[in-house]
């Protein structure tokens, strides 16, 4: 059924009883052409993908706990293109435009909500850094506005502009970035992946890969042995623990990343405002909770909770920044886990193993790549080919030493 | 998570900064397939979902590299021992 204002008004007279299932349960078949291991974002939105631009719709999403269980819930639902290097941000440029026509696109309400993201500088080395950055957005299509100290008072007067330690020296604004409703993103592709005939099979965990001769010919799953011609791993920060039942090694760590919301309160935060410095950046939800967030822990951990100490090295951020939040009481704080690649850039490729498909390594960037990641992991599925846009984000630049290195941190993946 | 430094008790560990893995080795640079060793020590990490050997720096402490035994599952501390002394063990 299509979602329309009449589909509202009819199923309003008939007392909302007629409404049915937004995806179906189905029983495993024994073989698929295609089986996507991960039923979160970028899984749900590579068989969307792949139904829709290739036609290919004997598709399989097998996932361990339940559709959109895992980060894409979990982050804090910003969408941006604000990347410096041009390996990158075409990609991110393709997947902002896809935000933009998305809800149209699979027909369910995302609330898409492009309210800005700025990006505060506070010396005239960042100021520089985010001048030559939005220069380098500005030439692949994706607007940046750099703004002086005045321009960022006029534009986010609540910011705290008298503490000395990071004055606040300007900024860059990225209008077309802003906010998703994270979890309508999984259901929208969900349905749409399901309505094009592509499986969904939840509280299917992979257990083991079928390998012959070099090639994948199925996966073992908690259901059973499903066969496949090919395989799309898609599977956050479970990466190195499902490539490692392919015999894989990969230059990634799990790492636990924190979000945070307070109580609901009325509208004082109208966009995105990133404080990099000081390791916090917060945007206010519809609902009126302040989401807010700051670094990884730095250890590696699969646990989806941290510990106090970020927490309060990120509220101690946050009070810098925006003394009136300490007003504000704090309502949630929970964790996922990042599969941190060694330069901080994805990684959607081929694998050693015929058949088997890796997209991976997303850091604390997952959300937003989430419709390009699909996009471009669907073609390299149909076609055999990485897409254009993902030329660079080859599972073999860092053995040729061409790194995708935003921040120039070298391979230390908690830093990125 | 409390870390037992060997010398400084059982602490906090805000105290400490992380490295990250203790079980990589630095390869011989002159061996016969230096470039591919380099590429797997740098680059390449097992990332196990459980029990992890790591280097910690005990910063506010008595400033000693430490390698510290946890769960990454859990966040349990099994166990830290000073790296140096580990290494003149081994020797």
């Amino acid at each position: 059924m299509r979602y329309s204002a009449l589909s509202i008004v009819k199923n309003a007279l008939s007392g909302n009883r007629h409404w049915k299932p937004v995806w179906r349960e189905r029983e495993p078949k024994k073989a698929y052409d295609i089986v996507i291991i991960g039923g979160g974002g970028h899984g749900l939105a590579t068989a969307y993908y792949l139904a829709r631009n290739f036609n290919l719709t004997n598709v399989a999403v097998v996932e361990k706990g339940y559709l959109g269980s895992g980060n894409v819930g979990r982050n804090t639902t910003i969408i941006r293109a604000n990347y410096l290097l041009h390996g990158n941000n075409p990609f991110y440029a393709h997947s902002l435009k896809l935000w933009e026509g998305l809800e149209r696109d699979f027909n369910f309400n995302a609330m898409v909500s492009q309210r800005g993201v700025l990006n505060l500088v506070h010396s005239d080395a960042q100021y520089d850094a985010a001048a030559r950055r939005g220069n380098s957005m500005r030439l692949l299509g994706v607007d940046a506005e750099l703004l002086d100290r005045r321009g960022v008072q006029k534009y986010a007067p609540y910011l705290n502009f008298d503490q000395e330690r990071f004055p606040i020296q300007g900024g860059l604004l990225h209008r077309r970035g802003g906010n998703v409703r994270h979890d309508a993103v999984a259901w929208g592709y969900a349905r749409g992946a399901d309505a094009r005939g592509v499986d969904l099979l939840q509280n299917t965990e992979v257990t083991g890969f079928k390998i012959s001769r070099g090639r994948v010919t199925g996966v073992e799953t908690s259901r059973g042995l499903i066969r496949a011609k090919k395989v799309g791993m898609a599977v956050a920060g479970s990466t190195s623990r499902v490539a490692a039942m392919a015999g894989m090694r990969l230059p990634i760590e799990s790492h636990v990343l924190q979000a945070f919301v307070s109580e609901g309160l009325k509208p004082i935060v109208p966009g995105v405002v990133t404080f990099g410095a000081g390791h916090f950046y917060l945007s206010q939800s519809d609902k009126g909770g302040l989401v807010f967030g700051g670094d990884l822990d730095m250890y590696n951990s699969y646990a989806q909770r941290g510990n106090l100490p970020t927490v309060e090295h990120v509220i101690e951020a946050g009070m810098t920044l925006m003394p009136s939040i300490g007003r504000a009481r704090l309502l949630r704080s929970w964790g996922g886990v990042m599969d941190m690649s060694m330069d901080g850039s994805p990684i959607i490729d081929l694998t050693p193993v015929k058949g088997l498909y890796l997209n991976a390594g997303w850091c604390y960037g997952g959300f937003k790549a989430t419709p390009a990641s699909g996009w471009c992991f669907a073609h390299l599925l149909a076609t055999d080919e990485p897409h254009q846009l993902t030329r660079a984000m080859g599972l073999d630049r860092f053995e040729r030493g061409h790194l995708l290195d935003e921040t120039g941190r070298g391979a230390q993946p908690n830093l990125h | 998570m409390r870390i037992p430094c060997p010398l400084c008790g059982e602490r906090d560990s805000k105290e400490f900064s992380i490295l990250g893995d203790a079980t990589v080795k630095r390869p011989d640079p002159d061996g016969p397939d230096a470039a591919g060793e380099f590429f797997d020590y740098v680059y390449l990490r097992d990332n196990p979902a459980g029990t992890h050997c790591e280097l910690w720096f005990h910063e506010a402490g008595c400033r000693q590299w430490l390698v510290v035994t946890r769960n990454t599952l859990t966040h349990e501390v099994a166990g830290a021992e000073l790296s140096a002394g580990r290494k003149a063990k081994k020797r």
